[in-house]
């Protein structure tokens, strides 16, 4: 906060566009970083902070726009490149290579070992033995050797992505205190993280992006949050309630699905609610806060450490996703890719779930089969010309097809994890408009979405999950994507009633 | 010292194996001595070459089925060059014909790289290229090879003032060891070889160092390339002539490499464990023969073999890795 104006900028990047076939990305970003500046790089899931660091760090290259590293224009063709001119990122992802030991992820990179094990000390991690495989040591750990090595390269940029996400406190302390002293010693920073308190802490300026643009650039000062929060979101901050009629929830007898305590894996630590059938539950988090884990659970993709599920008042334990099918859960993954069998038709993949219904005695009852297809397709208004392979459908046909193989072969609990990921906003609405109608219908449906807007028009009731924890449930007529916002970045009590 | 032996505890245990195997043919063939261990050192040559090849292809995530035919047309060059030549000349043969090796590897990695068809349809592919092309220099069994260089791996290493029975080391063990020494050195001692590992390993976090993906690639194939030359070349120094028609070393190596602890997926194992194996796979082959069992019987039982070792090894391993 002591920085002189009268520096260029280490880092200017003006008018970054990228598209991807069809999805643009990236259409306006800028960032600039002046010499000895932590900034804080800031926006929803979505808006172009992972595709922006991929292009400053050589990963990708970028359609449009100037990149100037010190006053001259550069652009990276390689991860290498951009390390050669003083730009070392720390992905969210551990990126030592499992297979080789410490000491030759090292050599491999060309790290010198001296510093690199300074940092390491400095950081809090003291057993560490350079021939242990990377493989066999704990995230925690990975994690900071990755800050270790990245700062034993003398960086002049550091880009740091959710750095701290898999820390315990302790070694946050020390990640935030070696990059603060980083900074005094006049090194640049860019600080990516969904934790305003971190971000409080340690940046000197916040940079928002919105829909692959840059919609604010401010310093870091008390009260910040909230506009920062605003300029996330743009300027609709009164929601857009849509008049469906809800069927209501009334509670009689025991729920469709009910959660008690769920644990599960290292991030799942405390989830309980209850669904009944004709209701929509939305569940909101920001990435990796364990909503992966719970419909994994749900969908029997995994064991829960803890806590109990119960299906009609039944507890239950899913071994198999066949036990979760069996038990009237219909899982449509995050990842599309997941679900469907990319290279066969519209047809057999919206069968497959319900080939046990319609097989006669081992043969596939082709006219059965066509009948129940036919009438999931027309429901959905499924863009049928390039039927015959799914792959060759968009993202938003292809979506529809993993919810219509549950229309077909109709659904008691419908698990839907962000189904509006990448697609349009025409589709999205038909998919609402799906969503509600399977819920009158007396499906129970459970709603992760990673887009606040969604929440009103889909759903009744809404779940806040932050740091593994269910941490508020609320109506959703009440939850406006401020409140909404707020939960997910665990401000709840900051804010009055 | 722990380790050195966790670290190696698979070739450790092909090491052990290959010594109960040693020891049950003596069991079988009270007469097996020097001239036994010759002929399997001479008979395992080209596998051992084919199958280092391989494990480098595989340890950098790719695969080629090329192997046999690159050696092929390494073996046919050689022994067409050889008819007449000189001792000297044979000199430039060599060095010729492992350069043509790794022009053959180079050509397989770039096509992979470049193309991004599927490594296993590009080197399907080449695989019936390179056939052709052995048949076109040679098209039948024939050719020469310089005496010189079959001394090279023909009898027994003759320790002075020792007599000729009591020399038990193969000239051919110690020609595959010292040829696959600087392949050894590559993969475990230079930057190179670890980019080689962390390649096949995990290509994003590899990118992400700063490892050039591609050219690491091309490279591990025209290392595969050098030492399909030097198979093709042992082949012809073996028999003293070129044979056109791969033998059967593709699926052999692929056995040897699986079998030496070398994960088919990428980034994991080593040269040695591959090369006992194939060690391991000769013998069981020979004592198999010299029991007069039914060679149809012998494949089955290689294969069963293949399949429970390395499912045994996962097993350990798993254990391992939760005390």
């Amino acid at each position: 906060m002591v920085h002189t104006q009268t520096d260029l900028p280490i880092l200017d990047a003006q008018g970054i566009a990228k598209r991807f076939g069809a999805v643009t990305a990236l259409n306006d970003a800028s960032l600039t970083v002046a010499k000895g500046q932590v900034v804080a790089l800031m926006g929803a899931n979505g808006a172009g902070k992972s595709t922006l660091v991929k292009i400053l760090t050589g990963a990708l290259r970028p359609d449009g726009g100037h990149l100037k590293i010190n006053g001259t224009d550069r652009s990276f063709s390689s991860p290498g490149a951009a390390r050669e001119a003083g730009l070392v990122p720390v992905y969210q992802e551990p990126s030592l290579i499992r297979d080789l030991d410490v000491a030759q992820n090292l050599r491999l990179g060309d790290t010198p070992v001296e510093p690199f094990l300074h940092w390491v000390a400095a950081l809090g991690i003291t057993d560490l033995d350079l021939h242990e495989m990377a493989g066999d040591l704990p995230l925690a750990t990975l994690r900071i050797l990755d800050l270790a090595r990245a700062l034993a390269s003398s960086p002049d940029v550091l880009l740091l992505d959710e750095m701290t996400a898999a820390l315990p406190s302790d070694l946050v302390e020390k990640v935030l205190n070696v990059v603060r002293e980083q900074a005094d010693a006049g090194r640049s920073v860019i600080y990516i993280s969904h934790r305003f308190t971190e971000i409080a802490q340690l940046c000197d300026r916040a940079t928002v992006l919105r829909d692959g643009a840059t919609v604010g650039d401010l310093p870091i000062e008390p009260g910040v949050e909230e506009r920062v929060v605003e300029l996330m979101l743009g300027a609709k901050l009164t929601p857009a309630r849509i008049a469906t009629h809800r069927a209501h929830a009334t509670a009689t007898g025991p729920a469709r699905l009910g959660v008690r305590n769920l644990a599960a894996g290292s991030r799942l630590t405390d989830v309980s609610f209850e669904l009944h059938g004709g209701e929509v539950l939305g569940v909101v988090a920001l990435e990796g806060q364990g909503q992966d884990e719970l419909f994994d659970v749900l969908g029997g993709f995994r064991r829960a450490r803890g806590g109990t599920v119960t299906v009609d008042g039944a507890p239950v334990t899913f071994r198999h996703p066949a036990d979760a099918i069996a038990a009237g859960h219909s899982l449509v993954p995050g990842n599309r890719a997941d679900a469907l069998l990319m290279s066969r038709s519209v047809r057999e993949n919206i069968a497959i779930p319900r080939l046990a219904r319609i097989c006669n005695w081992g043969s596939i009852s082709m006219r059965s089969e066509a009948e129940t297809v036919t009438a999931a397709i027309e429901r959905l208004q499924i863009d049928t010309r390039a039927q015959g392979e799914v792959r060759r459908l968009s993202g938003g046909n292809q979506q529809k097809v993993t919810i219509a193989r549950w229309v077909a072969s109709g659904v008691g609990t419908l698990l839907l994890f962000d189904p509006s990921r990448g697609i349009d906003v025409r589709t999205k609405r038909q998919i609402y408009q799906l969503v509600r109608e399977m819920a009158e219908q007396g499906a129970a449906i459970l709603f992760y979405t990673s887009e606040l807007a969604e929440i009103p028009q889909a759903c009744d009731r809404v779940a806040v999950i932050f740091n593994g924890k269910l941490v508020e449930i609320m109506d959703a007529a009440d939850a406006d994507e401020p409140r909404l916002m707020r939960a997910a970045y665990g401000l709840t009590s900051k804010v009055p009633a | 010292m722990m380790r050195l032996v966790q670290r190696n505890g698979w070739v450790a245990g092909l090491l052990v194996l290959l010594i109960i195997l040693l020891i049950a043919t003596k069991i079988i063939q009270p007469d097996f001595g020097a001239s036994g261990v010759e002929s399997l050192g001479r008979a395992s040559v080209p596998f051992a070459f084919a199958t280092a090849a391989m494990a480098i292809v595989v340890i950098a995530g790719g695969i080629d089925l090329s192997i046999a035919a690159m050696m092929a047309v390494c073996s046919v060059t050689a022994a067409r060059l050889m008819v007449g030549a000189g001792d000297g000349e044979t000199v430039l043969i060599v060095i010729l014909v492992l350069a043509l090796g790794a022009l053959m590897g180079a050509i397989n990695g770039a096509m992979v790289v470049l193309t991004r068809v599927p490594d296993i349809v590009v080197t399907l592919a080449m695989l019936f290229v390179w056939e052709g092309t052995a048949l076109l220099i040679l098209n039948t069994p024939s050719g020469a090879a310089t005496q010189w260089l079959r001394d090279l791996i023909l009898g027994s290493l003759s320790i002075p003032g020792l007599p000729e029975r009591a020399t038990f080391i193969p000239k051919s063990l110690v020609f595959v060891v010292i040829c696959l020494i600087p392949f050894w050195f590559i993969m475990h001692r230079t930057k190179l070889g670890l980019s080689i590992y962390a390649v096949g390993g995990d290509p994003v976090a590899a990118f992400r160092s700063g490892v050039p993906i591609g050219r690491t690639r091309i490279i591990a194939y025209s290392l595969a390339g050098v030492l399909a030359g030097l198979g093709g070349l042992s082949l012809t120094m073996s028999t003293g002539i070129g044979e056109p028609i791969p033998g059967p070393y593709l699926l052999a190596s692929v056995s040897a490499v699986v079998l030496g602890g070398v994960a088919l997926s990428g980034g994991k194992g080593g040269i040695i464990g591959p090369i006992v194996a194939v060690f391991i796979l000769r013998l069981v082959r020979m004592d198999l023969t010299l029991m007069s069992v039914d060679p149809n019987v012998t494949t089955i039982v290689e294969g069963t073999i293949m399949v429970v070792v390395v499912m045994l090894g996962g097993m350990l391993a798993m254990k391992g890795r939760r005390p």
